[in-house]
């Protein structure tokens, strides 16, 4: 494996693999403290019509148009659950696995009266991501790394991670506070006057957003294993809102890393043969964090610190 | 057209649905249908690894038996996991499901990967279990299916007594000495089973959905269980069988979303129309009170001019009202009134001429009902000691609506007759007050919701 190889093949997919699983481990605190973590399934699968519409639409695999139907399809299946759960009377889970698994069928539909599926987005895509797909080969070598013309033939999946990680982070710190409340007191914030109902909308189209920006790199199953993993993973782990939240983002963002280069680039510099799905190897290494992380709680029960027990 | 393979296939997958809707009845009951989602991601790995090991042994990868087993092992290891999770009470059981589904999927995923280098055609046909594809199905297959949905069908009506306590009186059910535990435990195997039976025809992305759909459909028509029960497996068949169909005659759709497809249109049917829960009978109702409200309100008021013009109770039918004359009392506008002039010249209980009404002798009798139940209560919260007159008017209006006759008879103290109102009638009797009500108003208001009513026998009833 050359330098130039990682330039052109590595580096992109590893940057798209840390900003996809980054934004969702930063939003998927979000859903653990708010016990919602079905929300993250629910949307990363309602997206798909939304996407699948965008696509038709405009008939190219654009970003924005794509983005604006994934919000608008969240935004639907967030009132269908609603409705549903007030009209069938059922309970949350369930009212939302019956709403999220008719959106994605009605997606894998859509996708084959349009036509979609035969041009350019993949059923693979939907149920894989294509983390390997992300390349740069207009990179002539680590100078193409401060060429602007280089620089603007970076594939565009990388261009609308960056702003989506960009936007929610900002929106994140921006709402640190009521978001705070929203999480674990939300009694409390309705009667200080915070708008409950619409932050809760906020973070509903914040999760769609990076659910659908992640969703070209992971698929949309591995969409919940980032969104949920790594918070589920720290939220054993400590108690402090904001390690909490930062520390989902940080394990996510690791996690996508070093999927990645266990997937495929490590065992090659190794001259091993074989490579893996990329998003398949993060996902499971989500679900690995979370059993190391119920270890090290139990190994922490299992010796309380003396310092905890007097104070 | 339709070969027996087609055939097999299609009675194949409507047993599927059918099994899925009994065992999802239940299962959404008892409020475990989300496992149902966990058990199908989690299978993907127990079926890639048992292909993997079937193929490096040499057999057929394509066979269904050891596919089948390696799916019901991950999928109880996913079960089990779940439990595993969330027994510190740290995760909750939603976060669970969701990190188990993924990170099993995930690992799934990984596994295909690498099985599509294999040199061996391992790989052939695994993708179907993803998204279902029935049309790639072999008679031997839906028998198979066929097969395991039967027996927990079976499962199901012979453990019928205890999932039924289980799911409605779980007290009840320890009471009798029936163990819930080993209920839910069986209900957590029958959906592994159904969930893994369902792998083939619908796939293990949507197979939930197969379980919530026709069982939430059934509950929005019915509260009784056996009929939910079979309403919910009969919807479930229907849905497989259409999903199965659709599969033949489009091999390439991915049948999962066709039979999801059916069971989601099934459910939006329900809930617009269920007649007891759905939404357009729930508008239709509560536009029917709205209206029969209303037009109670414009009778009593013309019937109340009468009375305020001398006519008296007796000879209320006698005389006509000018429509601008009820407009005013009831603070509607003009043309609001007319329109409710016609609406009840149309059913017969007003006759109207040149802006003027009268009640017709059907249209007596109805403004008599409404004027008795609209006095009782007024009646009977100054009885109780409402001070606000104007207030227990309005009171009375809002509730009056829903008083049958016989508790209007209840309420006066002289049932036969019609009681004169306790205030003033005619036009603008509270107009001048109702600027100033505001606040005294929504006080009384609260006193007599607080104040709890007596008992009638105090007053000799």
């Amino acid at each position: 494996m050359t330098a130039l190889d990682f330039l052109r093949l590595d580096l992109p997919a590893l940057l798209a693999a840390i900003l996809a699983c980054g934004t969702c481990g930063l939003l998927g605190s979000f859903l653990v403290l708010r016990r919602d973590s079905l929300l993250g399934d629910a949307l990363s699968h309602a997206v798909l019509p939304g996407i699948i519409a965008g696509f038709a639409m405009t008939g190219a695999r654009a970003g924005l148009p794509m983005l604006l139907g994934a919000l608008a399809a969240a935004l639907l299946a967030v009132v269908a659950i609603s409705l549903v759960r007030r009209v069938a009377r059922l309970e949350s889970g369930a009212a939302t696995g019956a709403v999220f698994t008719s959106f994605f069928a009605l997606g894998l539909m859509l996708m084959e009266a349009t036509g979609a599926r035969s041009v350019d987005l993949d059923l693979d895509c939907v149920l894989f991501g294509q983390l390997e797909s992300v390349v740069w080969l207009e990179a002539q070598g680590f100078g193409s790394l401060l060429d602007p013309a280089a620089l603007a033939a970076l594939p565009r999946q990388l261009f609308l991670l960056a702003a989506v990680a960009l936007v929610l982070a900002g929106l994140v710190a921006l709402l640190w506070r009521p978001l705070h409340l929203l999480c674990f007191d939300p009694d409390y914030a309705a009667a200080i006057g915070l708008p409950a109902r619409g932050l809760e909308l906020a973070l509903n189209l914040m999760v769609a957003a990076a659910a659908v920006a992640a969703f070209e790199a992971v698929g949309s199953i591995l969409v919940v294993a980032m969104l949920v993993c790594p918070a589920a993973a720290i939220r054993l782990l400590t108690d402090s809102y904001r390690a909490q939240v930062l520390g989902g983002a940080a394990l996510g963002a690791a996690l996508g890393a070093l999927g990645y280069a266990l997937a495929g680039p490590l065992p090659a510099a190794f001259g091993q043969a074989f490579s893996l799905n990329a998003a398949g190897v993060i996902g499971t290494l989500g679900g690995l964090a979370v059993a190391g992380a119920m270890l090290l709680r139990q190994l922490r029960i299992a010796q309380p610190k003396p310092a905890a027990i007097s104070g | 057209m339709l070969g027996y393979n087609t055939l097999v296939v299609l009675a194949g997958c409507a047993l599927l649905g059918l099994a899925c809707g009994t065992v999802g009845a239940f299962a959404l009951l008892r409020g475990r249908a989300l496992m149902a989602d966990a058990v199908g991601h989690a299978a993907l790995p127990g079926v890639v690894l048992a292909a993997i090991l079937v193929a490096s042994l040499g057999g057929n990868p394509r066979a269904l038996p050891p596919l089948l087993a390696g799916a019901v092992i991950a999928g109880v290891l996913g079960v089990l996991s779940v439990q595993a999770l969330t027994r510190g009470g740290r995760i909750r059981e939603d976060a669970a499901i969701a990190i188990v589904l993924s990170s099993f999927y995930a690992l799934g995923v990984a596994l295909l990967s690498h099985v599509q280098t294999m040199p061996q055609a391992a790989q052939a046909g695994l993708g179907k279990f993803i998204l279902g594809q029935a049309a790639a199905m072999r008679a031997e297959d839906a028998l198979w299916a066929g097969g395991i949905a039967a027996f927990s069908v079976l499962l199901c009506l012979i453990l019928f007594q205890r999932l039924r306590a289980a799911c409605f009186d779980p007290d009840y059910a320890r009471v009798m000495g029936l163990s819930v535990a080993r209920t839910d435990l069986a209900l957590l195997g029958l959906i592994v089973i159904v969930a893994v039976a369902g792998l083939q025809a619908v796939g293990l992305v949507l197979v939930v959905a197969l379980l919530i759909l026709p069982a939430a459909t059934a509950r929005l028509l019915t509260h009784r269980l056996p009929v939910l029960l079979l309403v919910s497996a009969s919807l479930g068949a229907l849905a497989g069988a259409l999903g199965a169909a659709a599969s033949a005659f489009e091999p390439e759709w991915p049948t999962g979303a066709a039979v999801v497809l059916a069971g989601a249109i099934f459910f939006t049917l329900a809930l617009l129309l269920a007649p007891e829960r759905g939404l357009l009978p729930e508008a239709l109702r509560r536009t029917h009170r709205r209206i029969a409200a209303t037009e109670s309100h414009f009778l009593r008021a013309a019937w109340e001019a009468q009375e305020a013009a001398g006519a008296g109770p007796g000879t209320a039918g006698d005389r006509w009202t000018p429509i601008a004359a009820l407009a005013a009392a009831r603070g509607w506008s003009e043309a609001y009134a007319s329109r409710l002039a016609l609406w009840l010249s149309l059913r017969g209980l007003v006759a109207r001429a040149e802006g003027e009404i009268h009640l017709t002798p059907r249209g007596a009798a109805a403004a008599r009902r409404a004027v008795r139940a609209h006095r009782a209560v007024e009646l009977h919260l100054l009885g109780l000691g409402a001070t606000d007159i104007a207030g227990a008017d309005r009171l009375a209006d809002l509730v009056e609506h829903g008083l049958p006759a016989e508790m209007a008879t209840r309420l006066l103290a002289e049932p036969s007759a019609l009681p004169q109102s306790p205030h003033a009638l005619g036009p603008g009797a509270f107009s001048s007050q109702a600027d100033t009500l505001g606040d005294s108003e929504n006080a009384t208001r609260q006193n007599f919701i607080v104040r709890p009513l007596r008992g009638r026998e105090a007053d000799g009833h």
